[in-house]
């Protein structure tokens, strides 16, 4: 039984080094890829998105872990089989259209990675129009939207009926969050949930692919 | 154009160095002095959830026409001295400059009239968005970005508005990355570098047009760069250290406006006004705890300590109990403005401004960069500095050292990992070459176009380093 406590914990340290060291050592032990990734890297990096949630690390160190995870996860990727990955579903997200606002978006893409989901920045000042070609040439399962302005919330509005329009709405999960949102709009306007920071998108993306 | 040079400080005496007093006030033709002895209250505002639009736009402007009656009527009630009010325009209303001309008129309209029927002396500044950004821009100073820009601010300058201010973001991709990662280097380039010489461009245009159209150009700020650090690290998403390192390193960025014309009163949300006050003497306007309607922030009273105009940053137009939120907003910024101003006049001042300090600086260092003592001191770092890069390396390594040195002489808490990072920020500027064009390179051979691409802002290495 390989021990991946050092893997993980050197993926919690943002130690890319160690992270590819202690792969490689898997690897050589002939530990099954797929086992390497979920409880070595991932297991380290549910740590990490536990700790961050807490307040007791810091965004540049979760972005340093997650690189650690994916150094390691380039080692192993050849060794997988065609079609295993360990990609938890595809998200598409941006701000909306009328709006300029990046980082709070941007952090939720990160963090969404991190995670282990695909994830398809779109950027800011985004149509319901462009959302829509986005979800279908990706296969998005969730549309995350964020806006920071009162003027630009009733966006949001328009994106899910433009879902609604175009015959998608039962296949994707909406979220949406920024400073003016609150879960109130969120039953308003018909989406599937509201997350206040980005630790809590992660979990609400998660709880929504579950169901 | 103007190419302003400060290298000395325009405060020597702390004892000078108060609210309410500037040494180069703003005298504007109502009568009002901008850092003559009184502190004025200034409001700011934007509109409910809804839409801008061709079809809301009337609605839109009743709304602005409702908020602007609210507060007149409110500021002539408690007889205040006089009232600023800022209109951020929202996005739509730059990308169409008719828009943001027309709430110019409006608003101006009702202003004029509480001043012909009451005699309140009010004045209006117009801050538009910089919209330079997004898939569709194709060039920072040419296209329809930039003309959008152009326009809405010559526009609005026709149109009444006494003060031009900008929330400008030349580089704030590459800060925003830098903040993320706590990169300081990266955020040195984005501010010291790129941010700085975008300014140039930038307030050469806006103070060529405030002189066509006898209007002031007032100044910008770092909202979308120092204020994106404040608002992370109040989320624990990011070290306070960071946060407070960027704010004075963002000063450089802030002052260049002022080196290209600006005379201020600096804008509400730019923390970092008051090293620029101690630098050019240019009035400045701030916000602090009046601002908790808008954002969080650990500076609620030490905000205060040098502010020539008093802000709530932004409000929306909702009603609360004590009625709509502009109106309840003016009204605490008078009652602040009332008791620092009588505090002045009684010949407390001094008291008053240290009482401010003292209750906020020791407990965040985002807070203790603010103390004018601290201002002084790093200030007078800064002006050593012979470029833009320069003063903002200077900026970072001077607050490192005034935080490190706060916190072994017990005025100012910082917990193991502030601490931690405290060495890591050292260490990277530590890393930063004196040499401006070879920090250049190295910083563009890690760049990615999407986050800086130096054809949109014409840049080169030379020239960056000139």
């Amino acid at each position: 039984m390989f021990d991946f406590s050092g893997l993980s914990n050197a993926v919690i340290e943002g130690d890319s080094d160690q992270v590819q060291t202690k792969v490689n050592e898997a690897i050589s032990a002939r530990v099954d890829p797929l086992v390497i990734i979920n409880q070595g890297l991932i297991g380290g990096m549910n740590v990490v998105g536990q700790r961050f949630k807490v307040n007791d690390m810091f965004v540049p160190e979760v972005l340093m872990s997650a690189r650690a995870m994916n150094d390691g996860i380039e080692l192993v990727k050849p060794l997988l089989a065609g079609g295993e990955m360990t990609n938890r579903g595809t998200v598409i997200i941006g701000t909306v259209k009328g709006d300029l606002h990046d980082i709070g978006k941007s952090l939720v893409g990160m963090m969404l990675e991190c995670s282990g989901f695909k994830v398809v920045d779109l950027g800011v000042d985004i149509s319901p129009e462009e959302f829509i070609q986005a979800i279908k040439e990706n296969d998005g399962k969730v549309l995350a939207l964020s806006a920071l302005l009162t003027t630009t919330m009733l966006s949001m509005k328009s994106t899910i009926e433009e879902c609604v329009a175009q015959g998608m709405r039962n296949d994707i999960k909406v979220i949406i969050g920024g400073a003016p949102i609150s879960q109130e709009f969120s039953d308003q306007i018909g989406a599937d949930g509201y997350a206040g920071d980005a630790a809590a998108a992660v979990e609400l993306v998660a709880k929504l692919l579950a169901s | 154009m103007a190419n302003l040079q400060f290298t000395e400080l325009a405060y020597t005496d702390l004892n000078e160095f108060i609210y309410g007093q500037a040494k180069k006030p703003v005298v504007c033709s109502n009568g009002m002095v901008i850092g003559g002895g009184t502190v004025y209250p200034e409001v700011n505002l934007t509109l409910p959830t809804m839409l801008i639009d061709e079809e809301t736009m009337p609605k839109v402007l009743s709304q602005y026409e409702e908020m602007i009656h609210g507060i007149c009527s409110k500021a002539h009630e408690l007889l205040s001295p006089g009232i600023i009010i800022e209109i951020e325009l929202l996005p739509p209303c730059t990308f169409n400059p008719q828009w943001g001309i027309d709430v110019t008129k409006v608003v101006k309209g009702v202003m004029n009239e509480y001043y012909t029927k009451f005699g309140l002396k009010s004045l209006l500044r117009m801050t538009v968005v910089d919209v330079r950004e997004g898939k569709t821009l194709t060039h920072m100073y040419k296209g329809e970005h930039w003309d959008n820009v152009v326009n809405t601010f010559r526009g609005c300058a026709e149109a009444g508005a006494d003060f031009l201010a900008i929330e400008s973001i030349g580089g704030k991709h590459l800060h925003d990355e830098a903040v993320m990662n706590c990169d300081l280097p990266k955020a040195l380039f984005s501010l010291g570098v790129v941010g700085c010489r975008d300014m140039i461009t930038l307030w050469d245009e806006i103070v060529k047009i405030a002189a066509e159209t006898n209007c002031i150009p007032s100044g910008d700020t770092a909202c979308g760069f120092a204020n994106t650090s404040m608002v992370m690290a109040h989320k624990n998403f990011i070290p306070k250290v960071f946060a407070a390192i960027d704010r004075v390193m963002c000063a450089v960025r802030t002052l260049v406006a002022v080196e290209r014309g600006a005379i201020g009163p600096d804008k509400d949300c730019g923390y970092e006004g008051v090293y620029l006050k101690a630098i050019t003497g240019t009035p400045i306007s701030m916000e602090g705890r009046t601002a908790a309607c808008a954002h969080s922030s650990s500076v609620g009273n030490i905000a205060a300590c040098l502010a020539d105009c008093w802000s709530n940053e932004s409000v929306e137009n909702v009603r609360l109990l004590g009625g709509m939120a502009p109106t309840v907003y003016i009204e605490q910024l008078i009652y602040d403005c009332r008791i620092m101003n009588v505090a002045a006049s009684r010949g407390s001042a001094l008291e008053m401004r240290d009482i401010l300090a003292e209750s906020d600086r020791m407990f965040d260092p985002q807070a203790y960069i603010l103390d004018p003592r601290v201002v002084l001191r790093i200030s007078q770092e800064i002006v050593q500095g012979k470029t833009h890069f320069e003063r903002t390396k200077i900026a970072a390594s001077a607050t490192i050292k005034e935080l490190r040195a706060a916190f072994q002489d017990g005025l100012l808490q910082l917990d193991a990992k502030e601490l931690k990072y405290l060495d890591i920020l050292e260490k990277q500027l530590k890393s930063i070459p004196d040499d401006e064009a070879e920090f250049t390179k190295m910083m563009l051979k890690n760049n990615t176009i999407d986050k800086f691409d130096p054809a949109k802002y014409d840049f080169n290495i030379d020239s960056a380093a000139k």
